[in-house]
């Protein structure tokens, strides 16, 4: 089993004629990710990047069996996207795109409320670098070269911080079996908790790296269920111990406005969930190795 | 974004929230002037400034006189409110809001937030209004009433009067307070806003409930489709370099310290500023010129950070992914040449291309400290401080 998309995973591209779109749509394809087409209203019919374009995403999934999709659609249009993705059977769909109001990330989840536990889509992001499984398949715009295959789940709000842990754990021959970034944004479409229960049940990973930031609930949350639910050994890097109070720090959902949401508190609240806190940036790497190792003694 | 007290109650006045009769005044003149016109015997002067506890600061001041109000107008126009949220350096008073004095019987409190934990629409209210929200649930935190309210269907009107008659008024106002509830909420629901506080919302001695003193803020990534929010905007309440950033699309926040940083992307930013900090230094800044790190945003970012005089050392940061260390290091040595750095710099490049992009850095003229890990980099910026 492998968390989200495998090497067999069908995918397409919603907004594939657009810049955005066909770049890293040939960036997915090149890493060996199974791109079946895409999907632009009104250039349905034509072939892009030797695919099929279809108007709906609906008639792509008829036609191509996809399950797996990724939007590069402007903030504007992209609760429609998610929406008409989760309607054509889509399982797994990531947003890249940053800028998507708080409403709109409301509504696309309440609108998928009407779908059962089983049909119901899981939509990543947005605001993030999407999925990666290394080498497998690529479900994003990260550069897929510095992630090495293996047995550690990361799961992130930042991309480059993402990709900063990925090559502290390549540089110490850690390997990497999936990377999620769930977002910088207030409302998410999956949470830390959501990707942490897919980690506990996926066979292929023994640890989980979660690398946080002030602001939400969403970390306690999930240090929360880790006590509770899970056996695997889940380690925390918490970013923004200088951040001031009440101010936004790039990511829309950075920052800090109720107790419990600094970066002193989120990790205080972590510790006493058991999880193991990497305590600067830096050393990432070398945390998660300890914890590999303090778990095979 | 955040906008005034006066443009807040006229967007709630639109939405059946009843107000205290007011205007706004860009001078002693003018405001006498709208005391006049307003009529009564007392009015209150409210500097207006993107801050609350402004009447402890001083930027409310009740006058029994027109010649009171020209008075008061005077010493407050052109001056800068130093609250305890606006930081020492205050926030410059352009115009005031004139508003008839109200008898006040009660004071309430009504907030409405995002809330993050259910994704719904949280309406906080309480009987204990004039003192934040913040104090009210350290202090009083028995009298808070909570409600979370489904987006897909809106508030109902139950749901405004159970909150109504929680807070213990009058029964005949019940309906009214219900109304004024259910206004804000389709405020903050119609207009994509973040926050909508009213505090203290008042009943009058004439049993009126009024909307004594209101704030909003709003979604920036909204503001696309509120142009009648948008255009609200009052660039004098930002900090300066702030604007400056905001306006060519750098994600910027101004601090206290004296390490200026440009990095990639919002949480390698973040844990930039934290291993600055365990290094023992103090960020002067947060700056995120997004992941893609063009060399465009890169000449921004080097202008931006040299308008700070507080920076002594600057820190760049870049994790290059798709865009690479070359094409980096290439828009690195660009802003060099248009750009004239006096203080110390140390640039740590990782990611694809790496070896390429400091080969590229090392081979031009540029004078700095390399750095090869996020720890490193931080330790070479506080030491070249004591340079």
């Amino acid at each position: 089993m492998t968390v989200l998309i495998d090497k067999n995973t069908k995918i397409l591209i919603q907004g594939f004629t657009g810049k955005m779109g066909s770049f890293h749509a040939e960036e997915m394809i090149k890493y060996g990710s199974n791109v079946v087409g895409g999907v632009t209203p009104g250039k349905g019919g034509l072939k892009h990047l030797n695919l099929p374009v279809f108007n709906t995403v609906k008639e792509a999934v008829n036609q191509t069996g996809a399950s797996a999709s990724i939007l590069f659609v402007p903030p504007a249009f992209a609760a429609d996207s998610a929406m008409e993705a989760a309607d054509a059977g889509i399982k797994t769909c990531v947003a890249i795109v940053d800028g998507i109001p708080s409403h709109d990330m409301i509504k696309i989840k309440r609108y998928m409320r009407r779908y059962s536990r089983i049909d119901k889509m899981t939509l990543i992001g947005p605001n993030c670098a999407g999925v990666i499984s290394p080498g497998k398949a690529m479900l994003g715009i990260m550069p897929g070269h510095i992630y090495k295959e293996g047995r550690v789940g990361i799961i992130g709000r930042s991309g480059t911080l993402g990709y900063e842990a990925a090559q502290q754990l390549k540089n110490l021959n850690i390997g990497v079996s999936t990377s999620v970034g769930i977002g910088g944004d207030p409302i998410n479409g999956s949470s830390f908790k959501d990707i942490l229960e897919k980690f506990e049940k996926d066979e292929e990973t023994d640890a989980v790296l979660m690398i946080g930031e002030i602001g939400g609930p969403q970390e306690v949350a999930a240090g929360k269920f880790a006590k509770e639910n899970m056996k695997k050994p889940v380690i925390a890097y918490i970013a923004g111990l200088t951040a001031p109070k009440g101010r936004v720090m790039g990511h829309a959902g950075a920052i800090v406005s109720a107790y419990g949401e600094s970066a002193v508190e989120k990790v205080e609240l972590l510790k006493e969930c058991g999880v193991t806190i990497s305590k600067n940036p830096s050393v990432m790497g070398e945390t998660v190795k300890a914890a590999l190792n303090g778990k095979t003694t | 974004m955040d906008i005034h007290e006066y443009q807040a109650k006229k967007i709630l006045s639109g939405f059946g929230v009843t107000i205290p009769r007011g205007g706004i005044a860009y001078s002693p003149e003018n405001a006498e002037n709208k005391a006049r016109e307003l009529g009564g015997s007392k009015w209150v002067v409210k500097a207006q400034v993107h801050s609350g506890a402004r009447g402890k600061a001083g930027g409310i001041v009740l006058c029994n006189s027109p010649l009171e109000v020209a008075q008061a107008t005077d010493k407050l126009l052109g001056k800068k409110l130093v609250t305890n949220q606006t930081g020492p350096s205050g926030k410059i008073i352009n115009r005031v809001y004139i508003e008839e004095a109200t008898d006040i019987k009660k004071e309430l409190y009504l907030g409405l937030v995002f809330d993050r934990s259910s994704e719904s629409i949280m309406v906080v209210a309480s009987t204990e209004g004039g003192m934040s929200v913040e104090e009210i649930s350290k202090e009083k935190p028995e009298t808070i009433i909570r409600s979370k309210i489904e987006v897909a269907v809106g508030m109902q009107q139950f749901q405004a009067r159970e909150i109504a008659f929680g807070l213990g008024i009058d029964p005949k106002l019940i309906s009214r307070m219900a109304d004024t509830i259910i206004g804000c909420y389709r405020a903050f629901s119609e207009l994509d806003a973040t926050m909508v506080e009213v505090n203290p919302m008042v009943i009058s001695n004439q049993g009126q409930i009024l909307a004594l003193d209101c704030k909003m803020s709003f979604d920036n990534n909204a503001l696309f489709r509120r142009s009648q929010v948008s255009e609200l905007r009052d660039k004098t309440q930002e900090n300066p370099n702030e604007v400056y950033a905001s306006d060519r699309g750098l994600n910027y926040v101004s601090l206290d310290g004296n390490i200026g940083n440009i990095i990639n992307g919002a949480g390698l930013a973040m844990a930039s500023m934290d291993m600055i900090k365990l290094a023992g230094g103090e960020p002067a800044n947060f700056l995120d010129v997004g992941g893609g790190a063009t060399p465009e945003k890169i000449v921004k970012a080097f202008k931006l950070i040299s308008m700070d005089e507080k920076v002594k050392v600057i820190l760049v940061n870049i994790f290059a992914g798709i865009n690479r260390c070359d094409w980096v290091a290439e828009g690195i040595v660009q802003a060099l040449e248009k750009i004239d750095i006096k203080v110390p710099l140390v640039i740590r490049l990782a990611g694809t291309n790496v070896e390429k992009g400091n080969k590229i850095l090392k081979d031009s003229k540029i004078n700095y400290i390399e750095a090869n890990t996020l720890e490193d980099a931080a330790n070479k910026a506080v030491k070249a401080l004591g340079k």
